[in-house]
């Protein structure tokens, strides 16, 4: 395989464990996802699922008693997993960069935005102040702050919650990384920015091919936005596929479920559609199918855990009573 | 913020006042002070002669008035011991005091912050369980027996340190130093360790608090996730968001230091104003008194000041509160 057709990153039966008093907790266990270079993939899970973790094994910053205790992600031929944290540090924020939940919580209160974005640009490369000033003030441009240099100026109280999360969009894209990992990022926004910045991100990723990770428990989010999305449920990946064939076509009964609760124009007037029951602890989770507790079409078999089964290029489930056409 | 500085020093005007009238109150209704300064034969007209001779015949009313219409104009009284100024006597030993204070305040924060940190950071290992624990003896091992174990290890055994006394003193100004020689940090050294030991056991525990209710705060994790070196991540982003309980406690504690570092005074006979004020308060002589405790209480009502300014410099928020 050469170097362009293998895939960015690829994350083979990752496991993240939390060694807790009670027991492990296997927030992560067993997930398999692959990126290419510029691809958007919506991971979508409920709270709970172990998307986030994923998201954060891949940056390397899991902390005890939370530990990758299997697998490996691949990131450009090489396994991040095995790389020793001073290579890890160098990737984190240069290659790999993260966007964050809650924007009121990301910045540092007490440094202003100019020392966060130059630290960002300095920690990776030797580079003057005034030029890293240079790029931080060109990339809040990019990202669609006005009057950038008043922002840089400012402290994060001083700025409102949409423009705190465009500023951490931007510190993530200050050193044009490979991959950005968003965690919910719009979650604790407006609706009304929530799409601006959704809209804005793709298009900056689309326009220096940036691979994207959006994490999200919000289906209709990632349905315009994602090129392929992957489903979590109880720390695996329960479906992948391409958008339009996940929601067209949703072979896991827990996939179709989600979609059967987002509201749409058929729905009107109707009670929306809820998923029975609740996310299982992941503490002693039982053997066999996690979601079979809350499944309607679960029988003895399922307490077996279901293979992955594929059915065509990146789109597989593990399900052993799937709902959707088999084509 | 000049608005927010005038504010604060006619606030500490009021807080003078009603300290002045607590503590003569106070020493007035300890006793008659005439019985300390007359020879126990004196005859009771003796005893009235020197009451009117120093004013103690008067209403208390009368002599408050006329101590605060002096006290405005910087007389304070004379020593009804020795007839110096009372002023003069207390700003003599202040110098020596600071200096105490200060190398004591220096070493806790130098000691307290980067151990407490260490301790905050890996609140399970074994180094910081130890830390901990040596937290524990520091500040409730009694002051006056730390110095006196320091005194006997270290220049009775060793004989590497004098215990007692400052040393020589250069003068600059009107001020007389000890710290610009050699021989005064040799003199400062086992009380300085002595007074500090229990705050930088404080501030050891202080800092631990403040970094692991800091560290699981989202913005180091995005710092970490930026690819920032350690050292920035602990020196500038922790650092800059635990001062301001670090700071309100090292302010307090030089107060305290400053007013009340008689013990560690008396243990290695420092020639500071602790010492003054506890000669005072057993001969009753209530002008050093009075004059003492106004001056401390001016002076931890700037100190307070102080802090609050240093607030501003680290939180910016509390910028914005004082613009309004």
């Amino acid at each position: 395989m050469t170097a362009a057709e293998r895939p960015l990153l690829s994350v083979e039966r990752l496991q993240t464990h939390f060694h807790t008093r009670a027991g492990v907790v296997k927030a992560v266990d067993g997930v398999d996802l692959t990126l290419r270079r510029g691809e958007i993939l919506g991971l979508v899970g409920e709270s709970g699922s172990g998307k986030s973790i994923t998201g954060f094994s891949i940056l390397g910053l899991i902390d005890p008693p939370g530990r990758i205790s299997g697998g490996r992600i691949g990131f450009d031929g090489r396994d991040l997993v095995t790389l020793p944290e001073a290579e890890r540090r160098r990737l984190r924020g240069k290659d790999i960069a993260m966007i964050f939940q809650d924007p009121s919580m990301t910045l540092n209160p007490v440094l202003r935005i100019d020392t966060q974005m130059i630290e960002a640009v300095q920690a990776h490369e030797k580079i003057s102040r005034q030029a890293a000033l240079r790029r931080a003030r060109d990339v809040l441009v990019a990202v669609g702050i006005p009057s950038p240099d008043e922002r840089l100026q400012a402290y994060p109280f001083e700025l409102s919650g949409g423009m705190r999360q465009r500023i951490a969009i931007a510190i993530a894209m200050i050193n044009r990384p490979r991959l950005i990992i968003a965690d919910e990022p719009t979650t604790a926004l407006d609706v009304s920015i929530q799409g601006q910045i959704i809209h804005e991100v793709k298009a900056l990723c689309r326009q220096t091919g940036t691979a994207l990770i959006w994490i999200t428990h919000d289906l209709a989010v990632v349905a315009g936005l994602a090129d392929r999305i992957a489903v979590m449920y109880a720390g695996r990946v329960v479906e992948t596929g391409t958008t339009a064939e996940v929601i067209r076509n949703p072979q896991h009964p827990y996939t179709q479920g989600l979609i059967a609760s987002v509201p749409s124009r058929e729905t009107r007037g109707h009670r929306l559609y809820q998923i029975p029951g609740m996310t299982p602890s992941l503490l002693n989770l039982p053997p066999g199918c996690a979601f079979s507790a809350r499944c309607a079409h679960a029988t003895e078999t399922c307490r077996t855990a279901p293979e992955l089964t594929e059915t065509g290029a990146g789109r597989a489930f593990r399900c052993w009573h799937p709902v959707g056409d088999r084509r | 913020m000049l608005v927010f500085v005038i504010n604060r020093l006619l606030q500490s005007v009021i807080v003078l006042l009603v300290m002045s009238v607590l503590v003569f109150v106070g020493i007035f209704l300890i006793g008659d002070p005439t019985a300390m300064l007359v020879s126990p034969e004196a005859t009771d007209l003796e005893r009235q002669m020197v009451r009117e001779a120093l004013g103690l015949d008067r209403s208390m009313l009368v002599q408050y008035l006329s101590f605060m219409g002096n006290a405005l104009q910087g007389d304070f009284g004379r020593s009804f011991l020795t007839g110096q100024p009372a002023l003069q006597l207390i700003l003599e030993r202040m110098p020596a005091t600071f200096e105490l204070v200060i190398v004591a305040m220096g070493f806790a924060v130098l000691m307290g912050v980067p151990l407490g940190m260490l301790a905050g950071m890996r609140p399970e290992a074994p180094s910081s369980r130890a830390i901990m624990a040596l937290s524990i003896f520091g500040f409730s091992l009694p002051t006056f027996w730390i110095g006196l174990m320091l005194i006997m290890v270290f220049a009775v055994q060793l004989g590497l340190l004098p215990a007692s006394g400052r040393g020589p003193t250069v003068e600059v100004g009107p001020l007389k130093l000890s710290l610009l020689t050699l021989q005064g940090w040799y003199h400062v050294a086992l009380p300085a360790l002595t007074l500090g030991l229990a705050k930088a056991a404080l501030l050891i525990r202080v800092t631990r608090a403040a970094t692991r209710e800091v560290l699981p705060m989202d913005y180091i994790k995005f710092a970490r996730a930026k690819g920032l070196p350690a050292r920035r991540i602990f020196g500038v982003h922790l650092l800059k968001n635990i001062m301001i309980p670090i700071l309100t406690v090292s302010g307090l504690e030089f107060g305290q230091a400053i007013a009340f570092a008689v013990v560690t005074e008396s243990v290695f006979s420092w020639p500071g104003m602790g010492k003054l004020l506890i000669d005072s308060i057993i001969t009753l002589d209530r002008p050093v008194v009075v004059a003492y405790v106004l001056i401390m209480v001016f002076f931890l009502v700037i100190l307070n000041l102080v802090v609050d300014l240093l607030y501003m410099a680290i939180d910016p928020s509390s910028r914005e509160k004082v613009r309004d």
